[in-house]
């Protein structure tokens, strides 16, 4: 069976991806990253007519001479990877501005065809297109579609077994401005009369590329006898081109003459009917949404909708997933005789397992959020109105997103970043969301605040806490900014959508890829990590202890004193344990912190979990690890053996330090490599030592 | 005069560009160039940030862009 190998190329909001689903039915996709970035990679590979179609879809791009990594990466591919024919998607309602990118993807000289898409959305507008005129004008064949309805999808893919069984691409009929065509006509005209030829382009395409300065033509042209007469014939064409632009910089006058060309195309070929209806729409819905005064409440009111649904309703599942995977441990443990391998699973894997299924609904719940944001054009909006505030720091609109959905768990905010499309501005934001102080942090508040101000004061020194990490977050965006990631900002020009109903398929597709995404990649990594977290706490064993603990409880009748004795033995275990042991073994370091040994345990077991830290000292203070952030004991406990500098230090430590191991591995995989939370881990330490030390000096 | 100057409900056209190779190639492929004709659509509070319609496109930019922008009022 033949193979067709395709590349999807377009704008944004072209609706590529749903194409790629009416294409291929949506079977068989598979979503990665281009090697060595993290910009989001499609695949599907399909069967049509006997022959094999592979696709790819690139990213979504304006153009292919740009600088961002979306635009390095669609060029990279399109010039130096093997395929047969490119689609260029263009939206039908936004011709004139797709076509830009259409004239740039021609000078590839590959074989191509233009799937004019949402013709369906263009004829509600009332815009009727000339396909045949576009045909003419290109060279290319063009196929009018929807991937909404599926009309026309069939004839594209029966234009692709065409186009690529053709020998070669037809020349186009593209006419630049006067000046520039007197030039070629010059140009190719002296070309032809010295019956010069190179690789397969005809004279006029010669003569445009050197008057557009192709860098790998002149490479070619460079050891050729006719350079020499061309010289002088190029240097006086240019100049005259050059007063004619009124400028000298040739990247400027090709954009103009593309821009002029497309509105000519477009003036051309396509007829706009009585009404633009959805023009009006999205004009009178930004009248409201981006609203001087209202368009931030707004928001605001719709994140906190999100923020709700996402953790209120995810807890829902959340505690079943909870209660399920103990009770599966405890129903597995019982079947299971030999200790050890109980304690593996169980303990272990089980329990690694299940801290990974969690998270799930929350991850799905922000995802649907995120998608529904997106695919209506509401995303841009909140990019653009809270681009002003977020520049300050360094940080761009939509950072807002990501750095929220922290206050409620990092896992699913780290994965909130991508929607942050220049790479720097993704990796500050990166960097700080675990300022915003997550939801597994508050028990660890809630037990010293209220240890050590009382409930009437805890609530106040809360809000205190939170707001202080979100700014010191802040600062730091701007430090990150200003020391690490140096350099001009990234131009904050980006489309506004037109205002679209969401659609179901892309949302349930964008939703279930990220969900499967996260379950294997995460998934394997944390499970792993959970197990050496267990190991480290669990061994080595102590069968001395135990046998010595053990004798005791059997000669005591007293359940109360049985308990203190099976605590004791629980603290006894955990400090000779690895962890222990490292904990004790790094305790100088946190000594000038003012934390001893017992704390410094519980912060490291808190690299596993955030929720750990209450239980590790419960059993640290030999009270046990059934308790909880409310628990008086505990907190009597603390306040009797831990100075009040010493617990503020350890709450500012809390709420700067590496976030859990879950979050951890989330990271280094947004970020795009383990030696990012290489960083991060060192980034987030030294910080909160210097700020641990500064609060427990002053206070001391 | 510049385009961070106009008013929501403003027409201009545009006379100069002066930004750098980065920012001029992405206003070029939005269809940002010298003659293009363009409505200011909505401001945000202090102009931090400006969106504006330019062939049927809506497009934010940011105010210290806009800035860099020559135009002529229409």
């Amino acid at each position: 069976m033949d193979t067709i190998r395709i590349v999807l190329a377009g704008q944004p909001n072209v609706g590529k991806s749903m194409l790629i689903n009416a294409m291929s039915g949506s079977n068989g996709l598979k979503v990665g990253n281009f090697s060595g970035v993290t910009v989001e990679k499609t695949e599907v590979c399909f069967e049509h007519h006997c022959h094999q179609f592979e696709m790819v879809d690139l990213p979504g791009t304006y153009s292919i001479r740009g600088f961002s990594q979306e635009e390095k990466v669609a060029h990279n591919y399109l010039q130096n990877e093997e395929y047969d024919v490119i689609i260029n998607v263009l939206d039908s309602t936004h011709l004139q501005r797709n076509l830009l990118l259409t004239l740039e993807l021609l000078k590839l000289n590959k074989k191509m065809v233009l799937a004019l898409n949402m013709a369906d959305e263009a004829k509600k507008e009332g815009i009727e297109i000339d396909v045949k005129q576009i045909e003419a004008i290109i060279g290319v064949p063009v196929v009018s579609v929807s991937a909404n309805t599926k009309m026309g999808v069939e004839e594209l893919l029966e234009k692709i077994h065409e186009v690529a069984d053709s020998p070669k691409r037809e020349d186009s009929n593209i006419v630049y401005s006067d000046a520039v065509e007197e030039e070629i006509l010059e140009i190719s005209t002296f070309l032809d009369d010295k019956g010069f030829k190179i690789r397969d382009l005809s004279s006029r395409e010669v003569a445009i590329r050197l008057l557009f300065e192709d860098k790998d033509l002149y490479k070619e042209l460079h050891d050729e006898p006719i350079m020499m007469e061309l010289q002088p014939i190029l240097l006086k064409s240019l100049q005259h081109i050059y007063t004619h632009h009124e400028t000298k910089n040739i990247t400027e006058i090709k954009y103009n003459e593309y821009n002029a060309i497309a509105r000519g195309i477009r003036m051309e070929t396509v007829q706009c009917g009585r009404n633009r209806g959805g023009k009006n729409r999205t004009k009178k819905i930004d009248d409201i949404l981006i609203n001087k005064y209202l368009g931030i409440p707004i928001f605001l009111f719709l994140m906190w909708g999100l923020f709700q649904l996402t953790f209120e309703l995810g807890a829902v599942p959340m505690e079943f997933i909870d209660a399920g995977v103990s009770a599966f441990g405890d129903w597995i443990g019982s079947t299971i005789s030999n200790e050890f391998m109980r304690s593996v699973i169980v303990d272990g894997i089980i329990a690694g397992v299940g801290a990974v299924l969690l998270f799930l609904p929350n991850i799905i719940i922000l995802y649907i959020g995120i998608a529904l944001l997106e695919t209506t054009g509401y995303m841009s909006r909140v990019a653009f109105l809270l681009d002003g505030f977020f520049h300050k720091f360094g940080l761009h609109g939509k950072s807002f997103i990501p750095l929220v959905t922290g206050f409620g768990c990092s896992v699913p905010a780290y994965m909130a970043a991508r929607t942050l499309k220049s790479e720097k501005d993704r990796l500050i934001t990166l960097f700080i969301i675990g300022f915003m102080s997550c939801g597994a942090r508050l028990p660890i508040y809630v037990l010293f605040t209220g240890a050590f101000f009382g409930q009437d004061q805890a609530g106040n020194m809360l809000f205190v806490i939170y707001i202080s990490g979100a700014l010191l977050g802040l600062v730091m965006a701007k430090a990150l900014r200003v020391f690490v990631f140096k350099g001009e900002d990234e131009p904050f020009v980006m489309e506004m959508p037109k205002y679209r109903l969401p659609s179901l398929t892309l949302m349930w597709h964008t939703v279930y890829n990220n969900a499967k995404s996260y379950v294997k990649k995460a998934g394997t990594f944390i499970l792993g990590a959970s197990v050496l977290i267990w190991v480290l706490a669990t061994y080595p064993n102590q069968p001395i202890l135990e046998k010595e603990y053990k004798s005791k409880i059997e000669l005591i009748k007293d359940t109360k004193e049985v308990i203190k004795l099976e605590n004791e033995l629980k603290l006894k275990k955990l400090e000779n344990s690895y962890l222990g042991q490292i904990g004790k073994a790094s305790e100088p370091f946190f000594a000038p912190l003012g934390f001893d040994w017992r704390m410094t345990v519980a912060l490291e077991a808190g690299l596993a979990a955030k929720e750990v830290v209450v239980s590790t000292l419960g059993v640290l203070y030999a009270i046990g690890d059934n308790v909880d952030e409310n628990s008086n004991a505990l907190a009597n406990e603390l306040k009797a053996n831990v100075s009040f500098a010493s617990a503020m230090a350890f709450i500012v430590f809390v709420m700067i330090y590496l976030p859990c191991l879950a979050a951890s591995m989330v990271f280094a995989k947004e970020a795009g490599g383990y030696k990012y939370l290489v960083y991060l881990f060192f980034f987030t330490t030294v910080t909160a030592w210097i700020l641990s030390f500064i609060t427990y000096q002053i206070l001391a | 005069m510049k385009l961070s100057e106009l008013k929501k409900g403003d027409s201009a056209l545009i006379k100069k560009i002066d930004t750098n190779e980065a920012l001029k190639t992405r206003l070029a492929s939005f269809g940002v160039v010298r003659g293009s004709e363009l409505t200011i659509e909505a401001c945000s509070m202090g102009k931090k940030t400006m969106e504006i319609l330019v062939d049927g496109t809506l497009i934010g930019l940011r105010g210290d862009e806009a800035e860099k922008i020559e135009v002529e009022k229409i």
